[in-house]
Parts: C-alpha cells; structure tokens; sequence
C-alpha cells in the first residue's frame, strides 16, 4: 500500500495531477447543475410574478 | 441566394480565410516557431549564429563523461547524421539518459562546442513495461542482464 | 435528403425534454468508467520502462486534453450551424460547451506541468504544442467574456458563435504540432493512424478513460444546454408547462 502510494517516487507528480483532475469534474458537475437551477428558478420566478417576457 | 446560403458561404469564407491566413503566419515564423534545431540543421548553419537557441537530438551511447565531483558533464547530441557535442553544468532531469532525446539551450561557441544552460529531456512515444523492452532489446542476453550505459529500469526500484 | 430529424433537434423543448432524459445515460456510464480507468491505470498497468510510475500522469492529462479539443470542436461545429440557420438551441449548445472545455484545458495544463517538471526538467517551456494549448484556453477565455461583455443574448450568441468559428483552426494546430515542428512533447501514442505505441496493459485503461470523458462531457454538456435553452426561451409557453410540471 505504501509503495502504491510513493507512486515509485513520483507522488508528488501523480497524486496532485490526479486530484486536480478530480477536483476539476467534480466541480464541472456542481457548476452544470447550478446553471441549470439558476436557470430553472428564473424561469419559475418570472412566471410566477406573471411576467411572461 | 437566400440568406441562410448567404450565411453558409459567409462562415464557410470566414473560416477558410482565416485557415490559409493561419498557414501563411505559420510557414513565414517556420524556423522561430521551431521549438529546436537538430544537428544536420545546425551543421547546414540554420542555427541562429553567435545567439542562444536550442539543439535537440539523441545523447550519443556511450558519449556521457561526468567530472568527479562536480556537476559538469559533457555529451554529444545526434541525430544520427550528424553530431554536436554540448558541455552543461547543473542538475540533469530524471529521464536524461544515453539512447534518449533531450533539448539543450544555450550558445555554440566558435570550437563547435555547445554550451548548455538549460538541459531537458525529451521522451518518445513508446510507453511499455520494463520486461517487454528488456525482451525486445536483447533477446539472446537473461532478463536482468544489466546493459552498461543505460539503465532498463527507471531508477526509483 | 429527409431533414426532419434535424428540425426536430432543433426544437427547443424536444431537446430540452431529450436532453433531459438522456442525462442518466450518459452520467452513469461515464463515473463507471471513469472509475474503472483510474483503477486499470493508477494499480494494473505496469510502470513505464523509462518513466517508471511517472508516466501513470497520462492517465488524467491525456483524457483531459482530448476533451478540451473535443468541446473547442463540438462548440465550433454547434456555433456555425447557430449562426447559418439562425438555431437557437445550436447557439445553447455552443454556449455550453464553452466553461466546460475552458476547465479541461485548464486541467490538460496543470497536469502536464506536473509532468514535464520530474520528466523534461521544467514545468513550462514555450513549445509549439505547449502554446497552442494555452491559446486554446485563452480562446475559450475570450469566448465567455465577449458572451458576458455583450448584454443581448442574440447578440451575445452571434458575435461569440463567429470568434468561436475562428477559433477552430486552433484544434488542427494543437493536434500536429508535434509532428509539423520540432517539439519537446512526444508524438501521439494512440490518436493517430497505425498501431498505438503504447502496450495494450497500459492502453486499455487509456482508452477505458477516453471513453469516460467523452460520456462525462456530453452528460455535462446536456445538463447545461437545457438551462441555456430556457434562458433563450423566455416568453415561449412550453416553458411555463414545463416548469409548472
């Protein structure tokens, strides 16, 4: 396990790229989703005040 | 025409401009786009004179002389036409091997010696496990026969 | 030559509705394999016989790389339809492309930095491949910011839609300049004609990976052209049913 995570002397390579990578989907998910719901509660909102422009 | 022919053959003139403006840039700054110089191109005086540019090839087999105790190594940069021998002192990057590419900027002086600054190595696009090239390059010798120069395996074991 | 399909695609709430439905099928597939190559490419394959465990970067930088030309493309393609047959759910697909791909490239960037440090001897090195990519991002950079420079959608959609068809000849450029110059980054080991020059226990979980960041991008692409679809849609009524809903 050890030896996995000393990436043969290369973690401080491997282990940061891999995170940033992960880091960047997981926040690509969160930010799709958010602009959809933005986008969803405007909507919602401008039909609900009955302004349908 | 209708206008959404009009439109079509406008995106379509646009982008076809901007792909032959784009190829014209790009064969005029040909040589500054040139990230190196290989030694044939150095040897037909392509290099810049007398100013600092790069020299890429392969480290000669058996050409690396490192100075005891010192950082100072010498070596002699291929591309298998011709060769170009550098002189560097500072830390070489963990892929620097004999047999293996590596880019070196710095000036080449009037004895035809390159003096590095700056070394980097340059890998190839063959990626494989250590037994496959032990097995592709030397078939007669045992797995784990240690060749001279170059070592089989990367050097963290 | 029979374009109903591609009228109907462009009906904002048939895509808004298949869209929808199609998100699962390409979410789920995409965190399995995406799962699977990690594990195929961080424990399975074996080291590299010159970069030893190094080289496993490939893993996350190739796959990033490929998505951020792949959404440049995809944004092109979506943006010179949008502008030709004044679509708008092509202008909403362009425009979702756009912060996805931006993050890719951001990600091929940063992980190739953290390669090119242990193994060339330097993070950045202003190399052919090396800046074309970087123009990408900029490109992309410029894309949202002429979007929200520009307060009228339609003039938002069609001014950013030319820059982005520009913008395209940037893709070819990053593809081969490592053959067309002299480059310190290797020449592709797997997208290209012939055989990889990569062995097949190091290639399956690339390509497994591949396959997951295509499937990953287009889940991502779909949720956000749906909300790009009901801003352009303002005053259309299939909103307010839909909505209600």
């Amino acid at each position: 396990m050890s030896g996995f995570l000393s990436m043969g002397g290369y973690a401080s390579s491997v282990w940061p790229a891999v995170a940033l990578t992960f880091g960047i989907i997981a926040w690509n998910i969160v930010a799709a989703r958010r602009s959809f719901a933005a986008a969803r509660a405007e909507a919602r909102r401008r039909i609900a005040a009955g302004d349908p422009s | 025409m209708t206008p959404r022919r009009r439109r079509l053959v406008l995106v379509l003139a646009i982008l076809a401009g901007v792909a032959i403006a784009g190829t014209l840039a790009l064969q005029a700054f040909r040589e500054n786009v040139m990230f190196f110089f290989d030694p044939t191109q150095v040897a037909k005086g392509e290099a810049p004179k007398g100013e600092r540019f790069r020299l890429g090839g392969m480290v000669e087999k058996g050409s690396v002389v490192r100075e005891p105790g010192k950082l100072e190594v010498q070596f002699v940069v291929t591309d298998f036409q011709r060769s170009v021998p550098v002189h560097y002192a500072g830390v070489l990057p963990d892929l620097f091997r004999e047999g293996q590419g590596v880019v070196a900027h710095g000036k080449l002086g009037a004895d035809g010696v390159f003096t590095a600054d700056e070394v980097l190595a340059k890998h190839d696009e063959n990626y494989m496990p250590p037994e496959v090239t032990r097995s592709l390059k030397s078939p007669a010798q045992p797995a784990g026969s240690a060749r001279p120069s170059t070592p089989a395996v990367a050097p963290q074991g | 030559m029979d374009w109903t399909w591609f009228h109907r695609f462009g009906s904002p709430p048939h895509l808004y509705g298949l869209a929808g439905r199609l998100v699962p099928w390409f979410a789920w597939p995409a965190a399995l394999a995406i799962a699977a190559g990690l594990y195929g490419g961080l424990v399975l394959a074996p080291p590299d016989y010159q970069q030893g465990d190094g080289f496993r970067i490939i893993y996350v930088h190739a796959p990033s790389a490929w998505l951020s030309l792949m959404a440049y493309t995809w944004m092109a393609v979506a943006a010179a339809i949008g502008l030709v047959w004044r679509m708008k759910v092509a202008h909403a697909m362009a425009a979702s492309c756009a912060p996805i791909g931006a993050w890719f490239t951001v990600a091929a960037l940063c992980t190739g930095m953290l390669w090119g440090k242990p193994m060339w001897g330097t993070y950045w090195v202003w190399d052919p491949r090396l800046t074309a990519e970087l123009v990408l991002l900029f490109l992309y950079l410029g894309y949202l910011g002429l979007r929200s420079a520009i307060e009228d959608p339609q003039r938002a959609d069609r001014a950013s839609a030319v820059l982005a068809v520009v913008g395209v000849v940037n893709v070819p450029i990053v593809r081969y300049s490592v053959e067309w110059w002299n480059s310190i980054h290797q020449a592709p080991s797997v997208m290209k004609f012939g055989k990889p020059t990569i062995s097949w226990p190091m290639l399956t979980p690339l390509l497994i990976m591949f396959v997951g960041f295509t499937l990953l991008f287009l889940a991502l692409v779909l949720v956000r052209v749906r909300g790009e679809i009901l801003r352009r849609e303002r005053q259309a009524r299939w909103v307010s049913e839909v909505i209600a809903a």
